[in-house]
């Protein structure tokens, strides 16, 4: 029993962890250019989001 | 003299706007920075986004640019004291790429906007919550029980309550909505279950009940944030597309000032008495008169009549109509309320209300079915209470019994269909604007076709074989570079098609409402009109389509002038397409605001029996109103200003991409290819789309009668819900992925 009052709440976190990157994800306009993106790992060139 | 601006863009292939114009799209940026944001359509590859990227940033003063690939747009910013808006578009054309400027407020639309976005983060907050609640359920499923029971019911709420409040919204809203107007739509039965499961569950959680229903509440609301979003994803794509589409006209006139000089100015700006220029393969951007030059006016477009009509000052002119020949000045005389376009917006305006009326399958279902599920639900309860079950037991069941039917495989049902409909015939160079479109495509059964620009395709191709060896053609494309006369154009992709490519001349002279003159290893090369180029107008005018009596003389030297005639043909598989429409089961019509003769031409080698030429905006939607009085659902398929008051009153509308602003607008689907094709695969895949969400919604209506006397006999536990709703969703989904793409 004791051990769920630490496994609950690190699964908890990391749950919620990949939930806020999922949003800034969405908010930084990752999901604006789908289709670009996959063109762009083709290009060699240093080409970081701006 | 004042400089006239270069030619706006034709209705097919627009051309780049002028300088001035190119100002009236540039957007405050940060820090005084100015912004702009161009189609370039272009773009295919990862090369073209390095070239592009890369050719503007080379730029002196350029702080910004990428391309979106999805949407073919280059945004850029730079520093307003280094650089100006057309070096930027200059740098794009340069390495060879189209470059059409966009309105700022449609560079908005084109992004996914809010709507979107926020159903992408519910359905995130859901999918969090739904699969957390799911690993805590599944340990209560495997036995837990006792305190530990109780502290994972907490803990599910503690995560189901944020979350039903927060992805719930959008549920909620639109049964409000609903229930405020005294209707009812899917959104109430799903409303009301969430909303009373959760309540239950709460109860349950605080009074160590062994039954909680977070995980239920959350997977479904989960599922159906995905149906929101994919139809939300699809008509942000096609709204996308149609803004690529419009505006491509600069939405401004070169306006003469009483001292001479000349200014671009916005179309708003323009007040009636105002002196405008408008040259030569410019279309004209408000109503007025002609004040000085003649000219020939191409009111395709606007009227739908196929033949250019002379103009003299004191000549009435139309905005939107194309102008041929010459430069010509005119006065404005009736600007914004008054106006033609305006005219034709109100008239569209009465005529969508029809539309509006149109209740969606999905909601129609609804209206039987939120009922039926209540009425069960109250049934079970009254019937548990009678059998001595006591409140608290009854009431458990009752809420089950909502659970379980609550409509997260109809939710699904439809717009898994239409969204995989609408890309299908995305593929197709078809964009489908809303789910609706496609229902409401599958029920019609007549359909009216706009001639002009519709059945045929709206532009000038030379009439049979040229009349030009292969040298002679190289010199006259040669010429014809130098105009953006639909004509030359039409000459010169003619020229293209034959393989000639077009020799270049150094010194062409243009003389406006004659043609082009040029001086060429010592013979004189002249391409106009018939008259000038030495040819007579008379002779032999009746062999050649004397309807469509569009001509060119090319002579060079002393050479006897060869005629080059020109016609608007028919798209080229218009009649397999109106047969194809037949054989499909609908009758098929023409609605023409052009000649007598040149309708029944038309309609002669179409086969189609029923036409009217002559039609007023007025006319056609009378007609129209007249045919859905008659009981019919009429598919209207046109392209002009003229078309747009049919297109709107139409119970479904199709327009091709090179139709007015207006007929874009109006229209439910536009279709980018000059094929005629994309009508009947549209209906047909409509009818495909149709026919599985009949199946879908049987599918859901089976399921319902397997799970509803189980919820009624209180067998169902929250488990046995998980299992079912997923198992329904999942048919209903893959049911929709079978759809193909029309042949």
């Amino acid at each position: 029993m004791n051990n769920l009052f630490i496994l609950l709440p690190v699964a908890l976190m990391l749950g919620l962890g990949g939930l806020a990157a999922f949003l800034w994800s969405v908010r930084s306009g990752q999901y604006d250019d789908l289709d670009g993106a996959a063109h762009r790992i083709l290009t060699d060139e240093e080409d970081g989001p701006e | 003299m004042a400089t006239l601006a270069p030619p706006a863009p034709a209705a097919h292939s627009p051309a780049p706007p002028s300088a001035g114009s190119l100002d009236l799209f540039v957007t405050e940026a940060q820090a005084g920075r100015r912004r702009l944001d161009l189609h370039v359509p272009g773009i295919h590859c990862a090369g073209c986004i390095r070239k592009v990227e890369g050719a503007v940033r080379a730029l002196p003063g350029i702080t910004h640019a990428r391309v979106n690939f999805t949407t073919r747009r280059l945004s850029a910013e730079w520093e307003p004291e280094k650089l100006s808006a057309p070096d930027i578009v200059q740098a794009v054309e340069t390495i060879g790429f189209e470059a059409r400027p966009f309105a700022a407020s449609d560079a908005a639309a084109g992004a996914p906007d809010p709507a979107s976005r926020r159903l992408l983060k519910s359905m995130a907050v859901a999918g969090f919550a739904a699969m957390n609640i799911m690993l805590l359920s599944v340990s209560v499923w495997s036995g837990a029980d006792g305190a530990t029971r109780d502290l994972f019911h907490l803990i599910s709420a503690g995560i189901a309550l944020p979350t039903v409040a927060y992805a719930g919204q959008p549920f909620f809203a639109s049964a409000w909505g609903a229930l405020k107007h005294g209707r009812t739509n899917m959104d109430v039965p799903i409303s009301i279950g969430v909303l009373l499961a959760t309540a239950m569950s709460l109860y349950e959680t605080f009074n160590s009940g062994p039954h909680a229903y977070f995980d239920g509440v959350t997977t479904l609301l989960f599922f159906l944030l995905i149906g929101r979003y994919l139809d939300s994803l699809m008509r942000d794509r096609a709204r996308a597309g149609v803004a690529t589409l419009l505006k491509q006209s600069a939405r401004g006139a070169l306006v003469r000032a009483p001292d001479g000089g000349t200014e671009y100015r916005p179309i708003e700006a323009v007040a009636p008495g105002m002196t405008i220029l408008v040259a030569a393969g410019e279309r004209v951007p408000v109503d007025g008169t002609v004040l000085e030059g003649a000219s020939a006016i191409d009111r395709s477009l606007v009227t739908g009549e196929s033949l250019p009509e002379p103009v003299a000052p004191g000549g009435e002119l139309l905005a939107g109509t194309l102008n041929l020949d010459a430069p010509i000045a005119m006065k404005a005389s009736r600007v914004g309320e008054q106006s033609f376009l305006a005219e034709v917006v109100r008239l569209m305006e009465t005529a969508e209300q029809g539309r509006a009326r149109y209740t969606r399958i999905a909601d129609r279902a609804a209206r039987f079915y939120a009922p039926a599920v209540h009425l069960t639900a109250l049934v079970a309860a009254i019937g548990w209470l009678l059998a001595g079950a006591g409140w608290h037991q009854s009431i458990i069941i009752a809420i089950a019994v909502l659970i379980i039917t609550c409509p997260c495989a109809l939710g699904l049902a439809v717009p898994a269909v239409q969204v995989r409909a609408a890309s299908v015939l995305m593929k197709r160079g078809l964009l489908v604007k809303d789910g609706s479109a496609l229902e409401r495509l599958a029920a019609c059964d007549t359909a009216v076709f706009d001639k002009t620009g519709t059945l045929t395709l709206g532009r000038p191709v030379p009439a049979g074989q040229l009349p030009l060896g292969r040298g002679d053609l190289a010199l006259a494309a040669g010429l014809a570079a130098r105009s953006h006369h639909p004509l030359s154009r039409a000459l010169i992709a003619a020229a293209r098609a034959e393989g000639v490519t077009p020799t270049a001349i150094a010194e062409v002279r243009e003389l406006p409402g004659l043609g082009l003159e040029a001086d060429w290893a010592g013979e004189r090369l002249r391409l106009g009109r018939l008259d000038w180029a030495g040819a007579e107008a008379g002779e032999g005018a009746e062999s050649l389509a004397a309807a469509d009596q569009l001509e060119l003389a090319f002579r060079r030297g002393d050479a006897p002038p060869v005629r080059i005639p020109f016609t608007d043909p028919l798209r080229p598989d218009a009649r397999a397409a109106l047969d194809r429409l037949r054989a499909a089961g609908l009758e098929v019509r023409i609605l023409s605001g052009d000649r007598e003769e040149a309708v029944a031409a038309a309609a002669r080698s179409l086969g189609v029996e029923h036409y009217s030429a002559r039609q007023t905006p007025q006319g056609k939607l009378a007609a129209i109103d007249a045919l859905a009085a008659e009981g019919r659902k009429l598919l209207v398929v046109g392209d002009g200003l003229n078309d747009a008051p049919m297109l709107a009153a139409g119970h479904a509308s199709i327009a091709p991409a090179s139709a007015s602003d207006a007929g874009q607008t109006a229209a439910d689907i536009l279709f980018l290819s000059d094929s005629l094709m994309a009508v009947p695969q549209a209906l047909e895949t409509a009818r495909r789309a149709d026919r599985q969400i009949r199946q879908n919604l049987a599918t859901a209506i089976v399921y319902n009668v397997f799970a509803v006397p189980i919820a009624v006999a209180g067998f169902v536990t929250p488990l046995i819900a998980a299992i079912a709703m997923s198992l329904s969703s999942i048919i209903v989904v893959g049911n929709a992925l079978r759809l193909k793409a029309p042949e």
